[in-house]
């Protein structure tokens, strides 16, 4: 059986702000969803949200991943689920070295399967690093560097694939991983999230402003988010549509306030 | 022999006759008394002590060191004088309450001419070698109140002495266990010139009812073109309150490497201060703390550039939890002819509850011009950012706050040059987050 992300009626809360007002979305695995929207429509908001991130507040409706009820789940327990977030802005960790945090997920993973299991073996894990790694065109010394500090803006998503490719997800959300990024390395993150589609049947959420990275990663559906709200819903070409047209004539379709 | 009651002259003479001391070393202790009778307690009105308040502290009802059985209370746990160094010591010293309950002494160290033994024998035996040094240069009597009473009611300690042009065989080791309530041990190392030592100093005590009190000395000289590595691992019991002076003197050329970990303790009151006397002279300062419940932990630090061109680096980071409060006082001073000297001077606290408090206080105190002098202070919360994007990777939040709690000391910790000192502190910070 395939996982689905399954977002019903979503309502979301910034403190006192309402920023997602009622979203309705299914992503299965296997396929690949773009998410566009101006800024301030809630995009990111949404992607925080089903990470689990603690300031973000449902106040309404539903997401369930593979079954289970997301929102009732820790970020850590959503991330052994199979479900991963790839960050827009990617967090500096001092004094935790790459191989050192990517070492503990994977461990973790297996802890939570089995409480008495030791972690994957360090040779294997390096290994297993090493071989992430050339796939995705980074120098192992990267694995020595504290996780994200001082890392350019094109490490930084290259990193974050680099995780994606270590944890195996089931869906992936990808958070803007195109923004910041030079068409050479957006070829690269973008190829590197196609092979873990292709090879795992992974499912994807890209979250992006441009036509870009969708050249790469092809989606089966596009969804346009206006006002915490998903707006249209099309195929591939309603992306180039909006490539061409900007996002005035849906303001104007649906009434929204210009995004602040 | 029956129990020392409270601080006395005659508990001065008392003590000195237990140890059948030398004229000498009594005279030292006698006139040290006099100077304890003459100085009033250290108050919050005093500079240095503005933000400890020791009113509490029961200084008539502690007396000096029991001169008692090394055996009573709890045994020594099994970690203290386990081998830290990835190289075996040569030379073990482990003492209960002051009393030697365990020593031994490589035979290629006393081929070197290398001495180390209790701080007794160390009068009895090499008089000369310790008259010479012991209060006289680094730490002084008339430093304050609590140093004059460590000069007149010393008991215990360690000895270490490396003669010139030699590099010791191997590391030397000494822990103190204490479980009388009452210890004023005393640590002089003497490296003459040329010579070269790592040395690894622990304290220890079980946790116990009722004020316990540590009044410590630790004297650290480096001669000219000598190099010492020293660590100091202290995590006394939560009832113990601690008043340390400790000093490092640096020759010329000198390297003085000087690791503190402070776990322990209910209050802790340190004077850390690297002397650097003469050209080349180096000394690095590193510093770790983790307070948790009520302790209170006070660190005043100086690095005293005393001769030009001479670098002194301290970097002291820690961590507080519950209701723990922690103060860094932090100087760096460099005389009017202390030209092309390079200061550094960097405190970085961790507050892992709204209800601790840290206060870090960096000085600078520069008469040169030809300077370079920079110091850095920061009090910061643990980053909830931080713990989501490891939590969001699948790490749980307990394993994540440690991760940055680990993260937070790396930088000190890449400063200790032995992985079993540097596994012992983090093992002991990770019981502390609990």
């Amino acid at each position: 059986m395939t996982a689905a992300l399954e977002v019903t009626n979503l309502h979301v809360n910034i403190g006192e702000n309402r920023i997602l007002k009622g979203i309705n979305l299914r992503v299965n695995q296997g396929e690949i969803h773009a998410l566009m929207g101006p800024n301030g429509s809630g995009k990111s908001t949404l992607a925080y949200s089903l990470a689990g991130h603690p300031a973000y507040e449902p106040t309404a409706g539903q997401a369930t991943f593979d079954g289970h009820d997301l929102l009732e789940m820790e970020a850590d327990e959503r991330s052994r689920a199979g479900l991963f977030l790839a960050f827009q802005y990617p967090v500096a960790v001092p004094g935790v070295t790459v191989a050192k945090f990517l070492r503990q997920a994977v461990n973790s993973r297996r802890q939570a399967i089995n409480p008495e299991d030791a972690g994957m073996p360090i040779p294997e894990f390096r290994r297993l690093l090493r071989e992430k790694m050339d796939i995705l065109g980074i120098d192992q010394k990267f694995a020595g560097r504290y996780l994200n500090e001082g890392f350019s803006g094109g490490e930084k998503k290259r990193a974050e694939i680099l995780q994606m490719a270590m944890l195996e997800p089931k869906i992936a959300i990808m958070d803007e991983t195109d923004s910041g990024l030079d068409i050479d390395a957006l070829r690269i993150v973008a190829e590197g999230a196609v092979r873990l589609h292709e090879m795992n049947h992974m499912g994807v959420l890209v979250i992006t402003h441009y036509q870009r990275i969708l050249n790469y990663v092809q989606p089966d559906r596009v969804h346009i988010m206006l006002d915490g709200r998903i707006v249209e819903s099309g195929g591939a070409e309603l992306a180039l549509h909006l490539e061409e047209n900007g996002y005035d004539w849906l303001r104007e379709k649906y009434g929204a306030a210009e995004a602040v | 022999m029956a129990e020392l009651p409270t601080f006395t002259r005659d508990a001065v003479l008392q003590l000195s006759a237990s140890f059948n001391e030398p004229q000498w070393m009594r005279d030292f202790r006698l006139a040290a008394w006099e100077i304890y009778a003459a100085l009033p307690v250290p108050t919050t009105q005093d500079e240095a002590w503005r933000r400890t308040d020791i009113r509490r502290l029961k200084l008539d009802a502690l007396g000096p060191s029991l001169n008692g059985n090394a055996r009573t209370g709890p045994p020594i746990p099994d970690y203290l004088g386990a081998q830290l160094t990835e190289e075996a010591p040569g030379g073990v010293l482990v003492e209960a309450n002051g009393v030697v309950t365990q020593y031994e002494v490589s035979d290629a160290l006393r081929a070197q001419g290398v001495i180390f033994c209790d701080m007794h024998t160390a009068v009895r035996e090499h008089g000369d070698l310790v008259r010479k040094h012991f209060m006289t240069h680094a730490v002084r009597p008339d430093e304050g109140k609590f140093a004059a009473l460590h000069a007149a009611f010393w008991r215990g300690g360690v000895f270490l002495y490396v003669p010139r042009n030699v590099v010791a065989a191997a590391p030397l080791h000494s822990a103190l266990w204490a479980t009388g309530g009452r210890t004023f041990t005393h640590t002089l190392v003497v490296l003459d010139t040329n010579s070269e030592a790592t040395f690894m100093d622990e304290y220890a005590s079980p946790p116990g009812e009722g004020q316990a009190f540590h009044n410590g000395a630790i004297e650290l000289i480096v001669g000219d073109g000598a190099s010492l590595r020293y660590a100091s691992l202290q995590d006394f019991g939560p009832n113990v309150w601690q008043f340390n002076h400790e000093c490092g003197r640096v020759g010329r050329d000198g390297k003085l490497d000087w690791i503190t970990s402070v776990m322990g303790t209910r209050l802790t009151k340190a004077f850390q201060t690297a002397e650097l006397d003469a050209p080349g002279g180096w000394a690095r300062m590193s510093g770790l703390f983790f307070t948790n419940g009520r302790q209170h932990v006070d660190l005043d630090t100086q690095q005293n550039h005393n001769a030009p061109d001479t670098t002194s680096d301290l970097l002291y980071k820690g961590a507080l939890k519950d209701h723990s409060r922690t103060v860094w006082q932090g100087m760096i001073k460099a005389l009017p002819d202390s030209q092309r000297i390079d200061g550094f001077q960097a405190n970085r606290n961790l507050m892992l509850d709204k209800t601790a408090r840290a206060d870090s206080i960096p000085g600078l105190e520069i008469q040169a011009d030809d300077v370079r002098c920079t110091h850095a202070s920061t009090v910061g919360k643990l980053d909830e950012e931080e713990v989501f994007y490891l939590m969001s990777r699948g790490i749980p939040r307990a394993e994540a706050i440690r991760m940055v709690i680990q993260g937070f000391f790396d930088p000190v910790m890449q400063r200790i040059p032995f992985e079993g000192v540097r596994t012992r502190i983090f093992d002991r910070i990770l019981e502390k987050v609990g």
